[in-house]
């Protein structure tokens, strides 16, 4: 299968020469078209950071990371930002809609930013909408919307674009089991239907589920990978629950 | 000493939001020294007496308006430290949960203040001081005085003056702050940046609705000050167009928000363009909020575009038009044939029997001598010749309509022959008249209005047995007392034998100086002055108004219109910019987070700072436009009050007046930019 992101030796360090902190410790991993890949590590493990880096909103210390086969720790300026919102979509814990807007209005912005043509806007909508089921409350604002719906239209948002990977940080943080259950659905139809490459960066078991990878990490490094496989949900549930128990404390007091 | 050192480095950590706030009170002191200034300039001119006198009352009314223009700069310096003080609400809280008490606090908002006083005090003296030596050359260049040298002038007292109004504003700015400190709860502080506001969109129906009442109501207003103008005859009939105009703005603005969105919304073409839709919905969700205030900056652009350009033109055009009206060098007017039973004195009584010229030769003036082109009249009028009766017909319906006119005033009377004389000496058209014929004379609109009225029914007066009718259907322009405006609200002029059979009102001396030069008339001028200590003037109550005299009075009053306008249109700039501006600036920090979004979504930075720029240009453009589209009409307004605007002279003041605003607004506006393009950018 083609690859859509490498990720090569990959350092960051925080603070001065003298009392170093390494967030991200020699990193490598790739993540293939098509995947759902999770990426699961306590708080303080360096998941975030490392999501950091490949969304190009903070730089790697040393390393590569391939999108696309592009080394984006090359970009800068403006191709930083086309490379953003070309090739990448975002979901967020906090759903960074903004609140000026309706639902409808949040998703065109990304396709608009691109000066796509409003008729295909228009087209690609109401696709999406109808994939995440958000039909409904395309016309309200976020305050007028659920959590589960708000992150549904963050996640047209993010995929609307059609990129190449889109990029997911714990995206049911705010959101109850519920909603979270929704989502996580909608995220597994659009990879396995619309075969987008996900990557989701969680400390939660059960969101982790819903990936066909999961990636552990700890204090920086790569700690296990499990492949879903041909298991049953609850099965890579159950194996996922067992690598966090071997991984600690520190996980399971997040569960 | 701690808490003055965490105040100085809190001034110069936050230097960028303090930026609009130095700004503001730096041009502040600047203004109010530089026209405080300007009694020290004038006493250095070389100046007529007259002159001084209207120097004198400038310079009072300066003072006067100085302590009204305080409450306005105090006011926006109040305003603006609490746009400050919102913006630090968390770190207030940090050092209150630090376990700092509140005293502590104020006292580090007392030395910041301190600070920031002292520093925008010495910095706006300074820029005052210096740009008040320019506004030495436009005081003697406004007042027509002979500069000999150029001189440094620093003025203590105004120094004093301006130290002492801003001392006490930042005394009550300390003692608003110490309140607010004093008031405040913790939880408040700490949350203060998670209040989050929910955007209502109006029903577009309703907003069309009323954006056409609106521009109705505005265009009726428009109506009443323009083309109805000569129907407001009383003072409080103007209050209708004005509260039309306040209340229609209001609501255009409310209405505008709602039907821009709802008209770009259906060209989706240029909605789903870039950050079109982005910076729309910003406007009107801000709009939603802000409506009140821009209507208040709107009205105050208005007041201050209509002022400048009034207050500038108003000189020029004041001692222009005296051309035509002063069109000799001296009038010279008394009463005659006084009642015996008077409360004049004897003498007094005596010399109204007699002829001005006669009156002059007594004073000891020489007429044949320093006079020249000389006319000399008789005005007639009779207590059985009232206004009320020369209207005839017209009376009662003009009654109803005018209410509050004197119609009991006796008509003034003239001979044609000498009207025909005076027309001569001053350009104006002669008269014929037929036997049975008159003619109305006046300059006055409103009085010309009125008088054409009974005039086209043809109403006919009678003296004396003799009938005399109209000789055409509107008063004929021109008038008879020279003055420096249009104030004549009508002399009939009829046949000669027939003016006789009236008794005599006043004598009437018009001549030019025997003098060519500019120093001769003045000498003349003196001469005439002199005979005030002649020991016959006590005898006379004779009158003159001079050509020198009345341009000088009016350079002076012009003068004095045109500082006072440009003083209290200049601040009342400069107080709708700042709060504009810190508006604008308090969004921008609730923007930082949008904008974040934005940019995390991969917006370009240069789309990012285009939609920030429309963003603020709208929001001073918006009550700029429509100020400008009143200021039309507010101007017209003036022009047909003042009655004195020359096309020419109104070009050159809008064009001032222009250039006075985008400079102080424009620099508002591109402040504002920069200042929120780097909140947005901090991380």
């Amino acid at each position: 299968m083609e690859n859509i992101l490498k990720i090569e030796k990959v350092e960051k360090y925080y603070g001065s020469r003298s009392s170093l902190t390494k967030a991200i410790d020699n990193i490598s991993f790739e993540v293939d078209k098509g995947e759902f890949v999770a990426i699961m590590g306590a708080s303080g493990s360096g998941k975030t950071t490392l999501l950091n880096c490949i969304s190009t909103i903070d730089r790697v210390t040393s390393g590569h990371i391939y999108v696309d086969g592009e080394d984006i720790t090359k970009l800068k300026g403006n191709a930083l930002n086309k490379f953003r919102r070309e090739e990448l979509g975002f979901i967020f814990q906090d759903f960074n809609l903004l609140d000026t807007l309706t639902a409808y209005e949040n998703i065109a912005l990304a396709l608009s930013i691109q000066n796509v043509d409003v008729k295909e806007i228009v087209k690609r909508v109401e696709k999406v909408a109808k994939e995440l089921d958000i039909k409904d409350v395309l016309k309200k604002y976020p305050y007028q919307m659920s959590g589960g719906q708000k992150q549904r239209v963050a996640s047209a948002r993010a995929i609307i674009t059609d990129p190449k990977l889109v990029l997911a940080d714990e995206p049911t943080g705010a959101l109850d089991s519920k909603s979270a259950k929704m989502l996580l659905e909608r995220l597994e139809y659009l990879n396995s239907q619309l075969q987008a490459t996900i990557l989701m960066v969680t400390h939660d078991a059960f969101t982790a589920s819903y990936a066909t990878r999961v990636i552990f990490i700890k204090d920086g490094k790569i700690f296990n990978e499990l492949h879903k496989g041909c298991d049953t949900r609850k099965e890579f549930f159950d194996k996922i629950i067992d690598v966090v128990t071997l991984l600690g404390g520190d996980l399971n007091d997040a569960l | 000493m701690m808490l003055f050192k965490l105040s100085l480095k809190n001034i110069i950590r936050s230097i960028k939001d303090y930026a609009i706030y130095f700004f503001t009170l730096i041009l502040g002191v600047a203004i109010f020294y530089i026209f405080n200034a300007i009694e020290s300039q004038t006493v250095m001119m070389n100046v007529s007496s007259s002159t001084y006198e209207i120097i004198d009352l400038m310079n009072s009314m300066l003072s006067g308006v100085s302590v009204f223009v305080a409450f306005v700069l105090g006011f926006l310096i109040i305003y603006t430290n609490r746009f400050l003080m919102k913006r630090r609400n968390k770190e207030f809280g940090i050092y209150l949960t630090l376990g700092m008490s509140k005293r502590k606090i104020s006292l580090i908002l007392f030395f910041e203040t301190l600070i920031v006083g002292c520093i925008s005090l010495a910095v706006g003296l300074v820029l005052g001081t210096l740009l008040s030596q320019f506004m030495s050359l436009f005081v003697a260049n406004m007042f027509e005085a002979k500069m000999t040298e150029f001189e440094f002038v620093f003025s203590s007292s105004a120094c004093m003056k301006t130290l002492i109004y801003f001392s006490v504003m930042y005394l009550l700015v300390m003692i608003f702050n110490t309140y607010n400190v004093s008031r405040c709860k913790l939880i408040d502080l700490l949350n203060a940046s998670r209040k989050s506001e929910k955007v209502k969109l109006k029903n577009p129906w309703l907003c069309v609705l009323v954006f056409v009442l609106s521009v109705c109501a505005l265009g009726y207003a428009y109506y009443c000050v323009t083309g109805g103008a000569t129907e407001l005859q009383t003072a409080d009939k103007i209050l209708i167009p004005i509260a039309l105009g306040i209340l229609s703005t209001f609501f255009i603005f409310w209405s505008l928000s709602g039907l821009l969105l709802k008209l770009f919304m259906s060209r989706k073409k240029v909605y789903y363009k870039g950050l079109n839709s982005f910076t729309l919905r910003q406007f009107s969700s801000k709009i939603n909020t802000t409506v009140f205030s821009m209507t208040i900056i709107c009205i105050m652009l208005f007041f201050t575009i209509c002022v400048l350009s009034s207050a500038i033109s108003i000189r020029n055009s004041m001692t222009s038009n005296l051309t035509s009206m002063v069109p000799a060098d001296i009038q010279l007017d008394k009463k005659l044939d006084l009642p015996a039973d008077s409360r004049y004195s004897e003498e007094i009584i005596e010399d109204s029997k007699i002829s001005v010229r006669e009156t002059l030769d007594r004073l000891g003036f020489d007429t044949n001598r320093y006079f020249k082109d000389i006319v000399e009249f008789d005005l007639y009028a009779s207590n059985d010749i009232l206004v009320r009766d020369t209207l005839g017909d017209a009376y009662q319906t003009l009654a109803d309509q005018f209410p509050y006119l004197d119609y009991d005033m006796a008509e003034t009377f003239m001979r044609v022959s000498d009207y025909n004389k005076l027309a001569n000496l001053y350009h104006l058209e002669p008269i014929t008249l037929e036997d049975g014929e008159y003619v109305v004379v006046a300059d006055f609109d409103s009085w010309i209005n009125i008088r054409n009225q009974s005039l086209k029914k043809g109403t006919s007066i009678t003296i004396n047995g003799i009938t005399l009718t109209p000789k055409y259907e509107e008063c004929v322009n021109g008038f008879v007392y020279m003055t420096s405006s249009h104030i004549n609200t009508g002399i009939f002029v009829v046949p000669d034998d027939v003016a006789l059979y009236l008794p005599r009102e006043e004598g009437i001396l018009v001549a030019n100086y025997q003098a060519t030069t500019d120093e001769e008339k003045q000498m003349v001028e003196d001469m005439i002055i002199a005979t005030g200590n002649s020991p016959y003037a006590p005898n006379t109550d004779i009158e003159a108004s001079t050509r020198l005299s009345l341009y000088e009075s009016s350079i002076g009053l012009g003068a004095m219109i045109t500082f006072i306008g440009l003083y209290l249109g200049i601040v009342f700039l400069i107080a709708s910019a700042a709060v504009l501006a810190l508006k604008e600036l308090s969004e921008s920090t609730d923007n930082k987070e949008r904008f974040q979004m934005l940019r995390k979504i991969g917006t370009d930075e240069a789309m990012l700072n285009r939609a920030l720029f429309r963003q603020i240009g709208i929001f001073f453009l918006f009550p700029l436009l429509l100020a400008i589209i009143h200021s039309i009409f507010g101007i017209k307004f003036c022009t047909y009050l003042l009655e004195t605007f020359g096309n020419e002279e109104l070009l050159l003041s809008i064009v001032v007046t222009a250039g006075i605003i985008v400079f102080i607004y424009g620099g508002y506006f591109l402040i504002t930019y920069f200042c929120s393009k780097n909140i947005i950018k901090e991380k």
